[in-house]
């Protein structure tokens, strides 16, 4: 075994530049097949945990715990706890909802869409992205299912042979929104998982200790590298990539259906899929980025993942911050050019009225501040895009306030009017909700691998067949897929 | 695997003590090369292990392409078109539902489902079928015992041949993978045991079948019943909802008040809201007199009664007794849905045209409307009295002595006899003075 001395510490290099002669590597350091595996494995394999972690770990699980017993309070007192009331009567709960849906696509886009596109850049990332996406999802997923008011019927959202004789209503966005995130959860867990089960097979192979080896052994499920395994593996891997690349471009337009196929001003626009599906984008970057920036900090992951994937998520926020802008400012031409004075009024609303503070907050975080990202030193310095990212996270949230809270609060009847003001409960939960993110986050970083060490393998220089052998033999079809 | 290995190190016996043998290359490429040559060779069990995926290998062994790909094409037709039928029989067949005038089946309302279930059922079956093809899980391979082949998922490249091929040799094979460039080459003795589970874990994974099984088995036995001896309890309700209000019931004690009772009598100096209030005719709220029930109607009858008969008739009664009455042969939805999903505790509606009922004298009618129906401590029929005040009763009673008597007319009602209403008063008798114009019966739907 490598031991952590072997893995050499480099001077920084600038692989940044976009010199149109020469690649710029993808891992830094010098790094061969085992000192990858080291730099990754070591971490899981850590005997006990660090402080920081502890202490994190320890705020995480005690607002993931509060938000159990909230859920519970929830479960037997009724939503009467949350602010919901007439005529807003999706609050906060499905505010979070399309909020943590949208931070999951980030993950699928980076997993699936840029291996489609041979993005190798990727590699260093997608494992990390794509348990955002699942932990973002977990949370998005809880936020419907305890709105319905009575949970413990949840099940009737699902088409089964039942003694009631009834079925669901299948023309309803509310049902396709059931299949979709489902399908969605689904696939990017089966996705993660296998990408993953080579990684854990390397855990099992370095398992010292009994139980870690049972562990990752029964999860790994007896890979042994097999090239006859590995021809199926990749197959599948790619049927994965090619399935949740449309589902990353539906799931949230089917979300934004929930609002568009209404007839709420402010909701009823058919920019809603494209602008949602941008904005789920724009926002699950930026939670990349938040927690990237830290964690490859913390865990040594900097020759990994360099300064030049961040560099390009930052490009990816940029170009998505600007599809955002340019939805909203279509949404307001559009109300002004369809003559509906319906649609004006609402549009007028969210700029000069009660929640001008949302919609402005809004405007900044998501079109304003990303500007920054122009400057090459505000895309590769590691705390300024954090800070950065930290507002478009917030500003996506406004988003989806803004989208519902603004609309419900003034619909056709001026005698409906009413101002929505969200409980304790309310923001408690959604505290919460980063308490679970974040748990199950800090989990995962601790016992699993976190950047998928077979693909950044691919991607070193040594993986490539004609890296010794000067492509004696191999026909020159063979040689695409070195980088 | 060589069952029969006894792990001896007698030198004549290598053919059974090995199950393979391992070579292990420096480089993706060294390996590539070599593997071109086993194939061209003819080995046919054997096999590559890498960290990750070499491209060209594949071809270099001769793998065959995999038929993943018809397995997912084929998945995602299935999920494509089971979404598609699934809608059309739950909204178009089994339970269509009105909505904004829509029509019960139409494509494009379908398709954000027939789009996911496809991605559903295709990623399902590209996993699956690539852990299944690939017979995983598996705990052992014949390269199992190498050393090396610990490092197999970090960063060894071996070529692993069994022993079960038939141009291996121990010597001989492994002096020819040392030509084609191996840097180490070792033999692989079989496996100690070939069952690598645990006893622990068989144990364990046994008692928590045998735990699993405790659940079902309590609820079996809480709920057990036969037709003879039916079950008394109650279902077993895990979430009260609304089932189970904290309410007082009629006739409730109630710590709350002194008297203990939990119906309050009324406050002293109530006096009754309408002035013009006169006490009921005899028998109008009971139907009976003493112990007499009435045969003849304590209100007037009139055409309006019997139009507001007719009408609340058709609201509460025509929904289990039919719009005719004549349940059992034409019985209303609530009934023949019940019959058509076989509910057991159901009890089929009376005719209320047939001989027993037009016997009732009217008292015994109304009282059944007010009262409803006791079975064996069950209301097979429940009371109306809290729904339809009296006069509707009287009203419905009327109604359906006119639905009997155009199932079972009178002579005279065949005669071109001068109408006569006013007084019709039903009774027991078949034959009655009082008459009800056929007429008025005679518009009723069958």
């Amino acid at each position: 075994m490598g031991s952590a001395s072997t893995i050499s510490r480099q001077p920084e290099v600038d692989n940044t530049m976009s010199d149109p002669t020469s690649r710029p590597p993808l891992v830094l350091g010098q790094h061969d097949f085992a000192t990858v595996t080291e730099t990754v494995a070591r971490i899981p394999e850590r005997p006990g945990t660090t402080l920081a972690w502890k202490l994190s770990f320890a705020v995480a699980a005690s607002l993931a715990t509060m938000f159990v017993v909230l859920t519970g309070y929830l479960f037997v007192t009724g939503i009467g706890i949350w602010g919901n009331n007439s005529p807003v009567f999706w609050g906060f709960p499905i505010v979070n909802f399309v909020f943590w849906v949208g931070i999951g696509h980030a993950g699928t886009l980076i997993s699936a869409i840029l291996f489609l596109f041979r993005q190798h850049w990727r590699t260093s990332i997608n494992r990390f992205a794509e348990a955002m996406t699942v932990f973002a999802v977990v949370c998005a997923g809880i936020f419907p299912a305890i709105h319905v008011g009575r949970v413990w019927y949840v099940y009737w959202l699902l088409p089964y042979p039942n003694p009631m004789g009834m079925w669901p209503n299948f023309r309803s966005p509310l049902l396709w929104d059931v299949f979709a995130v489902g399908t969605y959860m689904t696939v990017s867990v089966l996705f993660w998982y296998l990408g993953m089960i080579p990684d854990l097979a390397t855990l099992r192979d370095r398992a010292t200790r009994p139980l870690p080896r049972l562990l990752y052994g029964l999860f790994s499920l007896g890979w042994s590298g097999s090239a006859r395994h590995w021809h199926r593996f990749e197959k599948a891997y790619l049927f994965l990539a090619a399935l949740a690349t449309p589902l990353v471009l539906s799931v949230h337009s089917v979300v934004s259906f929930d609002f568009a196929v209404s007839l709420i001003p402010g909701w009823h626009t058919t920019i809603f899929p494209p602008y949602f599906v941008a904005g789920a984008i724009f926002s699950g970057f930026a939670m990349v980025v938040t927690l990237m920036v830290p964690a490859r900090e913390f865990f040594g992951l900097k020759d990994l993942v360099t300064l030049r994937h961040l560099d390009n998520m930052n490009k990816f926020i940029l170009a998505t911050s600007f599809m955002v802008g340019y939805a909203y400012l279509i949404e307001v031409f559009m109300a002004w050019y369809s003559g509906n004075k319906y649609e004006l009024f609402t549009f007028i609303n969210r700029a000069l009225g009660p929640y001008a503070w949302a919609y402005w907050t809004m405007v900044i975080c998501n079109v304003a501040i990303p500007q920054l990202f122009w400057f090459k030193k505000c895309r590769t310095t590691p705390w300024i895009m954090w800070i950065i990212a930290i507002f478009v996270n917030i500003g996506m949230w406004f988003e989806r306030f803004v989208i519902i809270v603004t609309s419900l609060s003034r619909d056709f009847l001026p005698g409906s009017w009413a101002l929505y003001k969200p409980t304790l409960i309310d923001f408690l939960m959604l505290i919460g909700s980063f308490g679970i993110f974040f748990t199950l986050f800090l989990l995962f970083c601790r016992y699993l691998p976190m950047v998928a060490m077979a693909e950044v393998k691919t991607v070193l220089p040594q993986a490539q067949v004609h890296h010794r052998h000067a492509a004696e033999e191999h026909a020159p079809s063979e040689l695409e897929y070195a980088r | 695997m060589s069952k029969n290995s006894d792990n001896s190190t007698e030198p004549n016996s290598l053919q059974p003590q090995y199950v393979g043998i391992v070579a292990r290359f420096a480089s993706p490429g060294d390996l590539l090369t070599a593997a071109r040559q086993i194939a061209a060779a003819g080995y046919r069990y054997w096999d590559c292990h890498t960290p990750f995926p070499i491209h060209g290998l594949d071809r270099a062994m001769k793998i065959r392409p995999t038929i993943l790909p018809w397995l997912v094409a084929g998945a995602g037709a299935t999920g494509a078109l089971g979404a598609l039928v699934l809608q059309w029989w739950a909204n178009g067949v089994a339970y269509p539902l009105i909505i904004s005038g829509k029509p019960f089946f139409s494509l494009p309302a379908n398709v954000p489902i027939i789009f996911e279930l496809t991605v559903l059922f295709a990623a399902l079956t590209a996993f699956l079928g690539a852990i299944l093809l690939n017979g995983l899980p598996r705990l052992l391979y014949p390269a199992s015992t190498a050393a090396s082949f610990a490092r197999v998922t970090t960063d060894a490249f071996l070529v692993s041949i069994e022993a079960k091929d038939p141009q291996f040799h121990p010597e001989r094979t492994a002096e020819w993978l040392r030509n084609l460039g191996a840097e180490s080459v070792e033999l692989c003795p079989a496996p100690e045991g070939d069952d690598a589970i645990p006893a622990v874990i068989k144990r364990g994974l046994l008692v928590l079948a045998v735990l699993a099984l405790l659940p079902p088995l309590f609820i079996a036995l809480a709920r057990q019943h036969t037709a003879e001896t039916p079950q008394e309890k109650p279902r077993i309700h895990i979430i009260k909802d609304m089932d189970f209000q904290p309410k007082y019931q009629t006739q409730a004690v109630s710590s709350l008040f002194a008297d203990r009772r939990a119906m309050r009598p009324r406050v002293p100096g109530t006096v009754p809201f309408d002035p013009h209030w006169q006490p009921p005719p005899d028998g109008f709220l009971t139907g009976k007199v003493g112990n007499e029930y009435l045969t003849e109607f304590p209100i007037p009858v009139n055409e309006d009664v019997m139009r507001r008969g007719r009408e609340r008739y058709d609201i509460y009664c025509a929904t289990c007794h039919g719009w005719t009455g004549e349940a059992g042969q034409y019985d209303g939805m609530t009934s023949r849905r019940a019959r058509a999903r076989g509910e057991a505790t159901w009890v089929p509606p009376a005719s209320l045209t047939g001989q027993a009922v037009r016997e009732q004298p009217v008292g015994k009618i109304f009282e059944t409307i007010t009262q409803g129906v006791v079975r064996e401590g069950l209301y097979s029929m429940p009371p109306y009295a809290v729904q339809i005040p009296p006069e509707d009763r009287w009203a419905i009673v009327l109604y359906v002595r006119a639905l009997q008597r155009a199932r079972a007319p009178y002579p005279e009602d065949f005669q071109d006899s001068a109408p006569s209403a006013g007084t019709a008063t039903a009774s027991a008798a078949p034959v009655n003075e009082g008459h009800i114009k056929g007429n008025l019966a005679g518009d009723m739907r069958h």
